[in-house]
């Protein structure tokens, strides 16, 4: 008897499971809340990064919250530390999906992260929103119908500021890398040699250095680049690394022989002060710059700034700026999938249709996910300036370039596509803004 | 070789000077750990935590004092008072109520322990200090920096570096030396070091000697970080690199080797120096290369000794 009712209620269990994974498009219940899962570093090095995006997720979700939330239900966001490492993001990602029930997943700051977790939107069938992780990996080697990065990638953040070099000092003949000793450290020059050595062929690479990540001291490495005497010195190094880099390098003068390129520099521009000199490369991961010349709406990029000084006492980095892109996604990509179904509440495959190709508004402009799940995003980079608004570093003679101009085409890799450039993209450069 | 010398020599050079400032900030972590070792048998995960809230200390003092309008100088009192305030305020507190209660406990047991304890202070470093990198470098950019000749050119080094760190650790390793072998509580230290239960029954006091020891320890350890903070930013995880490096010097030196961790200190400086000039790829891995090849011939370290088993 009591094998028989388990029979029916597995094949019970079984027509239902099939209805549902079939005919998905049924009445979905509205939650009472929505809820999202974060994966952000919370402790470890890079919560430089972790913990400002956090506090803007927390003031952003109570903005949101207090205008009725999304859909008419509020948000809860639910924050999990990437620190201890994939295997534990992976198993609280599957935590959160199955024991927490989040309707939406924000993953992460390290690219590992982010090359862990989607596989886990494949198979869990939940939208992932890749909110600042930058590996070109993720759609470069594999489709992910869940997954939809809401920011730019490696790729652009690296060809911009080569392209800004070789406008503003065309004629260099050496260069100097010095980057951490991980994924991005590594991909990042790979990146940037592969572009260097079609867009300027014939630069003599005079040192490449990959100090572990975290390294507290930098004095030997400044050295070797004194003696070495390289025209440019780029670095993609980040947080307290570069932080360190640049005070040791600036106290012996290195920046008055040789010319920085530091994509990645704007997280760390409060903190340096005025220690970074005038006239070196630096970028943001993006065109999100507090002082960005040609916001969209320069009343809604003041009220962000704003807000987030008067609550922190302290300017958004960029990563501040990929949680604010990653939730204003969420916000149209919902708006979009409940108009869909006439007023309904999406599925999770209805919600991940809503992303393909969604525009959404950001503090500085818009972005447009491809087709593929990537995000456009513009990126601009500048010469380090002082003015009598900021204390600290900000960029001028900015050059906005376009997403389309610098990001690899859907279908292609990064490293096959940069081989096909020619000098002529420098042509297409659009002029300073 | 030869030719490969006269090429590279004034690149030895050069290395030869940073490798002496990395190495005199090594040994200022690891000789703390090491005289720890030698007296209380316990190897102090938390060490690193030591170094790491000595540093912040030291810059938070830094910038009070230069917020106060108080002379660069007192950018150095910093350093100094920032290490006896943690060495006395922390070091009695975590050997009275934590390591004393686990004295002769599995070695196992003395590791989770001390590793509970660091991932505590990890916390309450981010607590006080947050995860935003702190930097004070004022007593490195007051001394300025000095001009050494490269051929034709010439390579600015800061004097920080090149004279106050290597003074320091040198003075350090002279002093403890001294203190060690010339006074009685030095004495009383290598006794109970060799030989607690014998240094016990001639009347020494191996409770006390064991607090005074930690707090010493405690109080290098930090004023290593408080050195080391005007050269570099501070952030989460600064304390966990530091350890690691330091139990390498320690268990290469031989557990409880004062001389000893500055020899290796020096080698791994050295070493280290020298390969992020001709093989960065090795820049990590020659500290800890040294050490496996040092304890493939000598197991009980460069200067330990080896102990006859007791029954």
């Amino acid at each position: 008897m009591t094998q028989e009712l388990s029979r029916r209620a597995l094949m019970g269990a079984t027509a239902g499971s099939l209805l549902l994974a079939g005919g998905n498009a049924g009445a979905q219940q509205k939650p009472s809340e929505l809820r999202v899962g974060i994966t952000t570093f919370l402790s470890g090095p890079a919560s430089v990064f972790g913990v400002p995006s956090k506090q803007m997720a927390e003031l952003l979700f109570e903005q949101v919250n207090a205008q009725g939330g999304i859909g008419g239900i509020p948000v809860k966001p639910y924050f999990v530390d990437e620190a201890p490492g994939t295997e534990h993001l992976v198993g609280e990602y599957r935590r959160l999906v199955q024991n927490e029930g989040v309707h939406v997943m924000f993953a992460s700051i390290s690219s590992g992260s982010c090359l862990a977790c989607t596989p886990l939107s494949d198979e869990m069938r939940k939208t992932t929103l890749l909110w600042d992780c930058g590996t070109q990996r993720i759609f470069e080697e594999g489709k992910h119908p869940f997954a939809f990065r809401t920011q730019g990638f490696g790729t652009p953040e690296v060809l911009a500021p080569l392209l800004y070099l070789l406008k503003h000092k065309p004629d260099f003949k050496s260069i100097a890398v010095i980057n951490q000793d991980y994924a991005w450290g590594r991909d990042s020059w790979e990146l940037w040699k592969t572009a260097m050595d079609v867009l300027k062929p014939g630069v003599r690479v005079v040192a490449e250095m990959f100090p572990r990540l975290g390294a507290t001291d930098y004095s030997t490495e400044v050295t070797r680049l004194l003696a070495s005497r390289p025209e440019v010195i780029l670095t993609t190094s980040w947080g307290g690394d570069l932080v360190t880099l640049v005070r040791q390098a600036a106290e012996r003068r290195l920046f008055e022989r040789s010319t920085f390129v530091m994509p990645v520099a704007e997280a760390s521009l409060q903190l340096l002060g005025k220690t970074v000199p005038a006239g070196h490369v630096i970028g943001a991961r993006g065109d999100h710059w507090n002082n960005h010349p040609k916001p969209k709406d320069p009343a809604k990029l003041a009220k962000f700034v704003d807000g987030y000084r008067a609550r922190y006492n302290e300017y958004p980095i960029y990563p501040c700026h990929h949680m604010a892109q990653a939730i204003s996604a969420l916000q149209a990509g919902y708006a979009k999938a409940i108009a869909a179904k006439g007023g309904g509440w999406p599925n999770d495959q209805e919600l991940a249709n809503a992303f393909r190709g969604l525009t959404f508004d950001t503090p500085t402009s818009t972005i447009t996910l491809r087709e593929d799940g990537q995000g456009l995003e513009d990126q601009i980079v500048g010469l380090s300036s002082f003015n009598d608004k900021f204390p600290f570093a900000v960029p001028k003679d900015m050059i906005m370039f376009p997403a389309a101009m610098v990001s690899t085409p859907v279908g292609m890799k990064s490293v096959d596509w940069l081989k096909t450039l020619t000098p002529a993209i420098l042509a297409q450069t659009p002029a300073p803004i | 070789m030869v030719g490969w010398l006269q090429d590279n020599g004034l690149l030895l050079g050069l290395a030869a000077l940073d490798g002496l400032a990395y190495a005199a900030l090594v040994f200022m972590v690891a000789v703390g750990l090491n005289l720890v070792f030698g007296v209380l048998r316990i190897v102090n995960v938390a060490h690193g935590s030591l170094f790491a809230i000595g540093a912040y200390t030291a810059a938070s003092l830094g910038l009070f004092f230069a917020s106060q309008g108080l002379p660069p100088l007192a950018g150095y009192f910093a350093l100094v008072l920032a290490a006896a305030l943690v060495g006395a305020l922390l070091g009695p507190l975590i050997e009275r109520f934590l390591l004393r209660r686990i004295y002769g406990h599995e070695e196992v047991l003395q590791l989770l322990v001390t590793f509970a304890l660091f991932m505590i202070l990890e916390d309450v470093q981010k607590l006080v200090w947050g995860v935003q990198p702190v930097s004070q470098d004022l007593p490195m950019t007051y001394l300025g920096t000095i001009d050494v000749p490269f051929g034709d050119d010439v390579i600015p080094f800061t004097k920080y570096q090149l004279f106050v760190l290597p003074g320091i650790a040198v003075a350090t390793l002279v002093g403890l030396a001294l203190f060690l072998r010339r006074t009685l509580a030095g004495r009383m230290i290598v006794a109970v070091t060799a030989d607690k239960e014998a240094a016990t029954a001639m009347g020494i006091d191996a409770t006390r000697i064991m607090l005074l020891t930690f707090t010493a320890g405690a109080a290098l350890a930090a004023l290593g970080g408080a050195l080391a903070s005007p050269t570099t930013s501070l952030v989460p995880g600064v304390g966990a690199q530091t350890i690691v490096l330091s139990f390498a010097v320690v268990a290469t030196a031989g557990l409880g080797q004062i001389e000893g961790a500055a020899l290796t200190s020096l080698m791994m400086g050295l070493g280290r120096s020298v390969a992020v000039y001709f093989a960065p790829e090795f820049e990590v891995v020659v500290p800890y290369l040294i050490m496996v090849a040092v304890l493939l011939v000598r197991p009980q370290g460069l200067f330990g000794v080896l102990e006859t088993r007791r029954v």
